[in-house]
């Protein structure tokens, strides 16, 4: 089989544009976090928390995130099916179009052209234009491998096809709007039944979007870096099914006590716990898959990448389930825990699996050597501890306003005012500005690094350039 | 057998995906905004509260206030009854939100009058001095748009009259802004429900406190009332209370019942041991203006 039939200039320019949006994303992220201790940073009326924190969530979720995943799935489909991409002109399409619909989601959002709905703000011809976007991936990537080389189609791909039909489904019901204009709409769902979908659509975007496809990078990248196979084949197949099927019921554990119906959030509750298993199916079979090869952390920092990250989606699937729970959520929701949770999955597991693909891939998209590994260290040091200090801050924080919410009085009264409780936070918004900061400094050097190797790495050994599309 | 043939994966896998789905997001629109649902008293809102719902989308509001109050004993004791499923049934979108930066907002409608709104939009800190809420003054200098506010009420089904629309003009969207605030949770009468009787007779813990006491006391008036009634007590949005002779157990009353229709909040979440140590520091204070 022949290397160079291999489109790897569509993957070069999906890994340059999210690399791009993440930094914008990771940057207006920082802002808004400032803006929450220094609210004269707000100015009015584009550069608003209310208006910039949809970007900072947007920019991550369909620029960083998606713009990964177009990279990594062109990368991979072609490798695992032994054959080219179906169509070269469909995905250079693709590229472009994905690329006007970031800026104009940010232009529209900025401008307060918003639904509201989160993580699904954008109005609805932005829309129009995510669904063409998808459906030109979900083209490419399911020609691609209907006519495949190789039979036998490897976890990754399960995963990506589930991945593919799971956001199509999600996004296009959670879309559904009545148009006033060009720039406004209303949901064509209400209240209670507004928030009922809207929050199957929120949870499983999670699922299906920073999921599912990080799991086919991780099933992927983790072999090809380790040079061992998977643990068990079995496993997988295990994880994999029970995985789509049970992420679905979950979506009103984000409207525990709220009045949507006991019997959805207790079906929710339920299944939010039964996930642990298959969540640590893969974490187990990442781990087992190490066996004999643990010193590997040390030698290989792609694995170093993958294992802490694999080892942030263990924690995150234990977390989520407890946050589940109703008296768990009775006490914590609507704190700071929620985002620290969140930025746990993004910059813990899914940003480190992404990082560790896009070192895997670099090499074998330019021809060249990885420009400093030192480098890619003191990046991975760097997320790590700005992650952990994001996290653990806003933890501490959430707990401590969820006791003073909750504190009472002898007599039956309130212990504290709302404000009492408020302006508790300031210290560890304060800390998490700080942890933002620090991770933005590792994606800097990221971005250098990815750009010294382009301008001035040494060309590929044959043994990083030919690693065969092997699994 | 799966694993070489796509078409069946991905069958089996949109399959594996539209259980829950189902059972979880379809099904349910059989059980909400139905005539179970339903209460009376919730109405449509009208076109100056439509804008302003509209508004606080554009402006992102919904990431720093949740519209949900939970059925939990604290919750209720903070921001009023808790939330029922049709008081929902105009919201398009939803904006129960996510994240409690700020307070919820379910019920904040009649709590404050419409000046304490105008001056905490404008500026959120000149009334609470630590709120990290951005200012929000310029939205007076935008007037409304009649024309496409009356295309917003088509578009919803809402009840509106030409009367309705044409005293839009000369409105600007601060205007919409607090007409939606005073809008939010006020369609059940849950405030006169859960209205508290004080039964027996009302007994003042501190008749004999110092000046120093007073004085340790001054932060819960400046937390409390002082947005309202003035740093001095010279009042502000709130009248005047120098000179303001109540007897102690009345004053009590007021601060901790409010009074409804006179704009002033109920304070009963603060307890009765900190009502009336404001009880005894505003008499204390308003005799006269010696300590001032």
């Amino acid at each position: 089989m022949e290397n160079h039939a291999y489109n790897y200039a569509i993957v070069r320019s999906f890994v340059t544009w999210s690399v791009i949006w993440g930094l914008v994303a990771v940057l207006v992220g920082v802002i808004v976090s400032f803006q929450m201790v220094v609210p004269d940073l707000n100015f009015a009326p584009y550069f608003t928390f209310g208006r910039l924190r949809p970007i900072h969530t947007n920019a991550g979720i369909y620029g960083w995130a998606v713009g990964v995943i177009f990279a990594t799935f062109f990368f991979m489909v072609q490798r695992l099916c032994r054959v080219p991409l179906w169509s070269d002109k469909l995905a250079r399409f693709q590229l472009w179009f994905f690329n006007i619909t970031i800026i104009a989601s940010a232009v529209t959002l900025l401008l307060g052209y918003t639904t509201s709905k989160e993580y699904h703000e954008m109005e609805w011809p932005i829309d129009v234009m995510i669904i063409i976007l998808w459906v030109a991936f979900a083209i490419n990537i399911t020609m691609t491998i209907m006519k495949r080389k190789e039979e036998q189609m490897y976890i990754s791909l399960w995963f990506m096809m589930a991945s593919i039909i799971g956001v199509a489904i999600l996004f296009v019901v959670n879309s559904a709007a009545m148009p006033v204009s060009l720039f406004k709409s209303y949901s064509a769902y209400a209240g209670t039944n507004d928030a009922n979908v809207h929050w199957w659509f929120g949870h499983n975007a999670v699922a299906m979007a920073l999921t599912a496809p990080p799991l086919a990078m991780f099933y992927y990248f983790l072999p090809k870096s380790t040079g061992v196979p998977i643990y068990s084949h079995r496993l997988s197949i295990v994880a994999f099914w029970s995985l789509i099927f049970m992420y679905l019921w979950t979506g009103a554990h984000h409207l525990l006590w709220t009045p949507v119906p006991d019997w959805i959030q207790t079906l929710a509750m339920g299944f939010s716990v039964m996930l642990i298993a298959p969540s640590w199916g893969s974490v187990f079979n990442g781990y087992l898959s190490m066996n004999g090869q643990w010193h590997q952390m040390r030698e290989n920092y792609l694995v170093k990448y993958l294992i802490l990250g694999i080892t942030f989606y263990g924690l995150q699937t234990l977390q989520g389930p407890m946050q589940a729970v109703r008296t768990f959520s009775a006490f914590i929701h609507y704190t700071d825990w929620v985002p620290a949770h969140i930025h746990m999955g993004t910059m813990g597991w899914v940003s480190m699996i992404a990082f560790a693909s896009l070192y895997y891939l670099i090499p074998r998209i330019y021809g060249r050597e990885v420009y400093s590994i030192p480098l890619a260290n003191l990046q991975f040091w760097l997320i790590l501890i700005g992650q952990l200090i994001w996290s653990i801050s806003l933890w501490v924080a959430g707990v401590l306003q969820a006791g003073m919410w909750n504190a009472m009085n002898d007599d039956g009264s309130l212990t504290y005012t709302f404000m009492e409780t408020m302006v508790e936070m300031y210290p560890y918004w304060w800390a998490r500005a700080l942890g933002g900061l620090i991770y933005m400094a590792g994606l800097v050097i990221f971005i250098y690094n990815l750009y010294m190797t382009v301008k001035k790495g040494k060309p590929a050994t044959a043994q990083t350039a030919n690693t065969e599309g092997r699994a | 057998m799966w694993e070489k043939k796509p078409v069946l994966l991905i069958v089996l896998a949109t399959g594996a995906i539209l259980v829950g789905t189902i059972i979880t997001m379809v099904l349910p629109f059989a059980w909400i905004n139905t005539e179970a649902d339903r209460i009376e008293g919730v109405i449509p809102y009208t076109a100056l509260q439509q804008e302003g719902r509209d508004l606080y989308i554009r402006e992102g509001c919904n990431n720093c206030h949740t519209q949900t109050v939970r059925p939990l004993v604290s919750e209720v004791l903070r921001y009023g009854e808790y939330s029922k499923s049709g008081e929902f049934v105009y919201d398009r979108p939803f904006l129960w939100g996510s994240k409690r930066t700020g307070p919820d907002l379910a019920r904040l409608g009649g709590k404050y009058p419409d000046a304490w709104h105008y001056q905490h939009m404008e500026s959120p800190r000149s009334m609470v001095p630590k709120s990290n809420m951005p200012d929000y003054g310029w939205i007076a200098e935008n007037q409304l748009d009649p024309q496409m506010i009356q295309r917003k009420m088509e578009t919803l089904g809402f009840p509106f009259t030409a009367e309705e629309i044409k005293a839009l003009e000369g409105k600007n969207e601060m205007d919409a802004m607090v007409a939606y605030m005073q809008k939010l949770g006020s369609d059940i009468p849950w405030r006169q429900a859960t209205a508290t009787t004080i039964v027996g007779e009302l007994k003042n813990p501190y008749p004999d406190a110092t000046h120093s006491e007073m004085e340790a006391w001054e932060s819960i008036y400046q937390d409390n009332c002082a947005a309202c009634h003035g740093e001095h007590m010279e009042g502000v949005i709130g009248p005047e209370l120098i000179g303001a002779d109540y007897e102690e157990e009345v004053l009590f009353e007021i601060i901790y019942s409010g009074i409804p229709d006179g704009g002033m909040p109920s304070f009963s979440s603060l307890g009765t041991d900190k009502v009336w140590k404001l009880t005894n520091f505003i008499k204390y204070y308003g005799r006269d203006e010696d300590h001032h």
